[in-house]
C-alpha cells in the first residue's frame, strides 16, 4: 500500500493559512516600505497631452509621481515584450511600461504616485492633471472588424490582430455530400479570474549586494524575473522573484504587467522598499479578462447523425494589446470537436483589437468555449434528427478501442495532438446514470404537470493538460535530516506543495512532517515556468518523481555500504532505512547526508558523488489529455427567469489521482466558476468602452445558496506519458458546464421553443425569451 | 482627515493602543498598526467578506468601518481562535472536509461561522449556505466549506453540550 502517493494526507499548506500565519504579498511589510497608487485612464481611448505633477508633488508624503518619461532612462525598452510566438500576427502590439502618448482602455496606467501610503498615494493621484483628447473606441469585436470602424489604436492600419485557419480533412467535400447541414450562431463570454487575492507585487533594493529582490503574486516567478532582468539590465544574479502565498490564480496572474517593473524601477530610484496591492476597483479594469468571442458554425452529419465535418469562423475580442498571445482562441479552436470523431474541421479564427483590457486565459483558457460551440451543434443535430441528445454524442465520441487515438491537430508549439488514453464513452454512461437520464422525461412530465418547468443537459469534454517542456524539481537531504524540495512550480491554492511532498515523501520515508516545499522562488531554482494549463502536477510531479527516486537509489546505496547489508535488505521508513525485519539495525537520513558532505582528505562511502541531491528537469513535449463528462439539471422559474440547479453530475477521468479529496476540489471549483459562465458573470462595457460592472454588486459571483448538490465520478484511464500516469485537474470542471446548463435551461423551456446560442444568460433575458415563445406559440394557436 | 487620534481597544483578548488617521479602515488597522495580517482585504465594498472580523461578538465588514470606530470595542480576527498550537473546533473541520484552498477568504468565513454557530448551534445545510452568501470564495465551490461548517456544529456541540 502506498505511503504517500494516493491517499488522503493532510495538507501541508493548513496550518499556516488556518491560524491566520500565512503570507500573501500584501502581508509582507519592510523597514521604510512606501506605496503605489496608480494613475489611470478614465477613457477608453484618448491622446495624452500635458500630465502636470506638480500639485501631486506639493502634496506631504508624496516620494514621487513617474510618468514613462521619467522610468524610461532606467529601462532597455518602454514596451512588455511577452507575447507567445506565432506567425498568425498581423499586428505587434507589446504594452507599453506606462502610457506613451495614446491610451487605449479604461484603466490602463499612465503614472504611477509612490507615497508614505496607499491613502496618499491615491489622493495625490487624484491631483495629477492629465490632458486627454477622446478618440472614438472599438469596443464590441465584431464591430470593430467591420469597415469603416473607429481604430483601438491610432497608429494601426486596421484592427485585426491576428488570423489563422485551424482545421484538417477535406471540408468542403464532408459538407457537399452530407445528408443534413445544421448552422448555429453564437455569443460566448466568460468575464474576469477575481481571485478573491487581487495582485501585488513588493520590491526592495539590497545595495549592498546590489540584489533586486520582488516579492509578487504571480503564477509565474520564473517569466517575470527574466523579463525583469531584460527590462532593468540586471544579470540573473542580481534579481530574485518570489511568488509568496497566493490567493488564488486563475489565469491572469500568470501575465506579466505594468505595475510589475514599475513597482521595481520605483523601488530602484528611491531606494525604498516600495508595495503596490491592486484594490478590486482596479481588478476589474486592468487586471486581464476572457471576453466576448462569436462563433458562426456548421455542422455536416449523416442521416443517422455522424459527424461529417464542421467549420466556421470565430472572432474574438483580444483587447487592446497583446499580453500572451493568440492562445485563447487556439484554444477555443483546438478543444472544439476533441472528443468526437470529426472527419474534415475548418475554423477561421479573427482576433480583434478593442479599447478593453487585454484578454488572456482565464481558468479554461478558451476551451470552454470550443466546447460550448460543439456541444450546441449536437444538441441540434439531436432535435433536427429526433434523437436522444445523448445517443447522438454516443454515435460520434472517440471510441474507446480507437485510444491512443491521433487526431490531425497540432498544439501551439508544432506537436501533433494525441489523445493518449481514455474511455469517453463510459464517461458520459457514468454521468447520465447517475443522473437519472432515461427517467427524466418522467419527472419533467410530473414537474410540469405541477407548473414547473425542468430540464436536463448533457456535455462532454476534452482537455490538453500538463504543458511542457519542463518543470524542474529538486530534493536533497540535508544534514538535517529533513527532506527538502525546491521546484519551479507555484502554489496558488490548488494544494502543490500537498502534491509534491506526497510523491517526493512515497520514495523517501513517507513521513511528511520531514519535507519542506519550496516554490516560486527564482533564488531557489534557476528554471521554472510556472502554474497554468494545468500542468505541475504533470510537469512538476514527474520530475519530483525521478528526483525522489535518484536520492532513494543513492541514500539506499550509501546506507547499503554504512549498515554492510544489500539494499534489497534495506527500507526506508520516516528519516531513517533499515534492515527488513531488523529495524533496530538502521541509519538516519541526517547521518547519511553528513557522510556525503565528506571531511577533508578522505574518501566519501560507497565512491559516490557529494550530497544526498538529486535536481530533475523531465521533459515530456505531449500533452495529456484528461475528459469528462458533464450532467447538469435545472428548474426554471418561467416568471422571474431565475435557473436553480437541481443536481449536477460530473463524471471525470484525469488518470491517477495524487490525492482524492484535493482532486475533487480542483473540479468543484471548476464547475463552480462554469456555473458562473453560464449564468451569472458578465463583464460588461457601454457602447464608448466604459466598463460597467466594476464592483461585486454589479459583476456576480456564485455564492453558496446558488450552489447545487455536484456528485463527482472518477473514471481512471492512466496516461503512458508519465511515470506516474497523472493528468491535470485544475481547469477540468470549467470545460463543460456552460455546455450542459444552457443545454438543459433550453430543454426546460421547450414548451415556449425557446433557442439559447449564448453564455452567460441572465434572468432578464431568459424572461424575454420566455415572452417571445409564448408570442410565437399563440400566433401559431390563432392560426391552427 | 489629519486628524490622528491615538486608538485604544481590545483584540483577541489583548489590549492595543496606536494612532491612526481617523480615515484608516478598522482592516488596515488591525494589518498594518497591529501586524495582525491574518484579516485578508478582498474587495474594499463590503461584498466579498473577506476581512470580516468579530466586533463584540458580531461579525462586520473591517473594511466598511473606521479604526476609530472601533475605539474602546472588543475585536476578534483569526490570529486568537486556536489557544496556542491548539486549533479551534472550525480549524479542524476546515482542515478535514477540505474547507480551504487559496485560503485567503478563510479568516472572514470564520468569523461569520463563529457568531452563526453561536446563535445557530444546530444549522441545517440550507441555513449554513444562507449564513455564508455573504463570504465569497473562488477555490471550493463551498462544498467543504458547508461541510466543514456543519461538523464544526457538532464539535461544538459535543465540547460545550446541547444547549437548551
Amino acid at each position: 500500500m502506498n505511503k504517500t502517493f494516493g491517499r488522503n494526507v493532510r495538507r501541508l499548506e493548513d496550518p499556516d493559512l488556518l491560524m491566520g500565519k500565512a503570507r500573501f504579498v500584501d502581508d509582507i511589510r519592510l523597514p521604510g516600505l512606501l506605496e503605489a497608487a496608480f494613475l489611470r485612464s478614465p477613457h477608453a481611448h484618448a491622446r495624452i497631452g500635458r500630465v502636470d505633477k506638480a500639485a501631486a508633488l506639493a502634496l506631504p508624503g508624496v516620494h514621487a509621481v513617474f510618468t514613462l518619461a521619467d522610468l524610461k532612462p532606467h529601462l532597455t525598452a518602454d514596451r512588455l515584450a511577452v507575447a507567445l510566438p506565432t506567425p498568425s500576427y498581423k499586428q505587434i502590439l507589446d504594452r507599453p511600461v506606462l502610457a506613451i502618448d495614446e491610451v487605449v482602455h479604461v484603466g490602463e496606467p499612465v503614472a504611477v504616485v509612490i507615497a508614505d501610503n496607499r491613502y496618499i498615494a491615491e489622493d495625490a493621484a487624484a491631483l495629477v492633471d492629465v490632458e486627454y483628447e477622446t478618440l472614438p473606441a472599438a469596443v464590441d469585436c465584431k464591430e470593430a472588424l467591420a469597415p469603416g470602424a473607429p481604430l483601438a489604436h491610432s497608429h494601426s492600419p486596421h484592427n485585426l490582430l491576428a488570423e489563422f485557419n485551424m482545421g484538417f480533412g477535406d471540408v468542403e467535400a464532408a459538407f457537399a455530400s452530407a445528408a443534413h447541414v445544421f448552422r448555429e450562431s453564437l455569443w460566448q463570454h466568460r468575464g474576469g479570474s477575481h481571485s478573491i487575492e487581487c495582485r501585488g507585487v513588493v520590491a526592495v533594493h539590497d545595495p549592498i549586494q546590489d540584489r533586486l529582490t520582488v516579492w509578487s503574486s504571480t503564477q509565474t516567478p520564473h517569466a517575470a524575473a527574466r523579463i525583469l532582468c531584460d527590462l532593468l539590465g540586471r544579470d540573473e544574479n542580481q534579481l530574485r522573484v518570489i511568488a509568496p502565498d497566493i490567493g488564488g490564480g486563475f489565469g491572469p496572474k500568470l501575465v506579466f504587467y505594468p505595475e510589475d517593473v514599475s513597482v521595481a524601477v520605483a523601488a530602484l530610484l528611491l531606494k525604498r522598499p516600495v508595495k503596490w496591492i491592486e484594490d478590486r476597483y482596479e481588478h476589474f479594469i486592468a487586471t486581464t479578462q476572457e471576453r466576448d468571442q462569436y462563433w458562426d458554425v456548421e455542422i455536416a452529419v449523416d442521416r443517422d447523425g455522424r459527424i461529417r465535418g464542421v467549420r466556421g469562423a470565430l472572432i474574438h475580442d483580444h483587447g487592446a494589446y497583446t499580453a500572451r498571445g493568440v492562445n485563447v482562441p487556439y484554444g477555443s479552436a483546438a478543444a472544439m470537436t476533441l472528443c468526437y470523431e470529426v472527419p474534415a474541421y475548418q475554423l477561421d479564427v479573427k482576433l480583434a483589437l478593442t479599447n478593453k483590457v487585454p484578454v488572456t486565459p482565464v481558468r479554461g483558457a478558451g476551451q470552454p468555449q470550443g466546447v460550448f460551440a460543439m456541444e450546441r451543434l449536437m444538441d441540434r443535430v439531436a432535435r433536427e434528427l429526433g434523437l436522444d441528445r445523448a445517443e447522438v454524442r454516443r454515435r460520434n465520441l472517440v471510441p474507446t478501442a480507437k485510444m491512443p487515438y491521433a487526431t490531425p491537430l497540432k498544439t501551439r508549439g508544432g506537436m501533433q495532438v494525441v489523445l493518449d488514453s481514455g474511455d469517453y464513452p463510459a464517461c458520459q454512461q457514468m454521468a447520465l446514470e447517475r443522473a437519472g437520464w432515461d427517467d427524466f422525461a418522467i419527472r419533467q412530465a410530473a414537474a410540469r404537470a405541477q407548473g414547473k418547468y425542468l430540464g436536463i443537459g448533457v456535455a462532454n469534454f476534452v482537455e490538453g493538460t500538463g504543458r511542457g517542456p519542463f518543470e524542474p524539481v529538486t530534493v536533497r537531504i540535508g544534514p538535517s535530516g529533513k527532506v527538502h524540495v525546491y521546484s519551479g512550480a507555484v502554489a496558488m491554492g490548488q494544494s502543490t506543495k500537498t502534491m509534491l511532498a506526497q510523491i517526493v515523501a512515497e520514495q523517501l520515508g513517507g513521513d511528511m512532517a520531514n519535507l519542506t516545499i519550496t516554490t516560486g522562488d527564482s533564488g531557489a531554482t534557476p528554471l521554472g515556468h510556472g502554474g497554468f494549463n494545468s500542468r505541475q502536477a504533470v510537469m512538476a510531479g514527474s520530475s519530483a518523481h525521478s528526483a525522489a527516486l535518484k536520492v532513494r537509489e543513492k541514500a539506499l546505496k550509501v546506507a547499503s555500504h554504512l549498515l554492510e547489508i544489500s539494499p534489497q535488505d534495506l527500507e526506508i521508513e520516516g528519516a531513517h532505512i533499515r534492515a527488513k525485519g531488523a529495524p533496530e539495525r538502521k541509519i538516519s537520513f541526517a547521518d547519511i547526508a553528513r557522510a556525503l558532505v565528506g571531511a577533508p582528505g578522505f574518501y566519501l562511502p560507497a565512491g559516490v558523488a557529494p550530497g544526498l541531491e538529486a535536481t530533475e528537469h523531465v521533459v515530456i513535449d505531449d500533452m495529456t489529455y484528461a475528459n469528462g463528462s458533464a450532467v447538469a439539471e435545472v428548474e426554471v422559474d418561467i416568471e422571474t427567469g431565475g435557473v436553480s440547479i437541481r443536481n449536477f453530475v460530473i463524471a471525470h477521468d484525469c488518470g491517477k489521482v495524487v490525492h482524492p479529496v484535493i482532486v475533487e476540489g480542483q473540479i468543484l471549483g471548476g464547475v463552480t466558476h462554469g456555473i458562473g459562465n453560464a449564468l451569472f458573470e458578465r463583464m460588461a462595457f457601454d457602447a464608448g468602452g466604459q466598463p460597467l460592472t466594476t464592483s461585486f454588486a454589479d459583476y456576480l459571483l456564485v455564492t453558496a445558496p446558488e450552489m447545487p448538490p455536484i456528485v463527482l465520478l472518477h473514471h481512471e484511464s492512466p496516461t503512458q506519458l508519465n511515470a506516474l500516469g497523472i493528468k491535470g485537474v485544475g481547469e477540468a470542471g470549467t470545460l463543460p458546464t456552460p455546455a450542459a446548463i444552457i443545454s438543459a435551461v433550453e430543454d426546460a423551456l421547450s414548451p415556449f421553443g425557446v433557442r439559447i446560442a449564448q453564455t452567460p444568460i441572465m434572468p432578464g433575458e431568459i424572461v424575454a425569451k420566455i415572452a417571445a415563445g409564448r408570442r410565437r406559440n399563440h400566433e401559431e394557436d390563432v392560426h391552427a | 482627515m489629519n486628524e490622528t487620534p491615538t486608538i485604544v481597544l481590545t483584540v483577541n483578548g489583548e489590549r492595543h493602543e496606536a494612532t491612526a488617521e481617523v480615515r484608516i479602515t478598522l482592516a488596515d488597522f488591525l494589518r498594518q498598526k497591529l501586524g495582525l495580517t491574518g484579516t485578508h482585504v478582498g474587495c474594499e465594498h463590503g461584498v466579498c467578506g473577506a476581512c470580516t472580523v468579530l466586533l463584540d461578538g458580531y461579525a462586520v465588514r473591517s473594511c466598511l468601518m473606521f479604526a476609530v470606530q472601533a475605539q474602546g470595542h472588543d475585536v476578534a480576527t483569526i490570529e486568537g481562535l486556536a489557544a496556542g498550537e491548539k486549533l479551534h473546533p472550525l480549524q479542524e473541520a476546515f482542515r478535514d472536509h477540505h474547507g480551504l484552498q487559496c485560503g485567503f477568504c478563510t479568516p472572514g468565513i470564520f468569523a461569520t461561522l463563529i457568531e452563526f454557530l453561536r446563535d445557530n448551534p444546530a444549522p441545517t445545510e440550507e441555513e449554513v449556505r444562507s449564513a455564508i452568501s455573504g463570504n465569497l470564495c473562488r477555490c471550493t465551490g463551498y462544498q467543504g466549506i458547508v461541510a466543514a461548517a456543519l461538523d464544526a456544529a457538532k464539535r461544538l456541540q459535543s465540547q460545550t453540550g446541547p444547549s437548551s
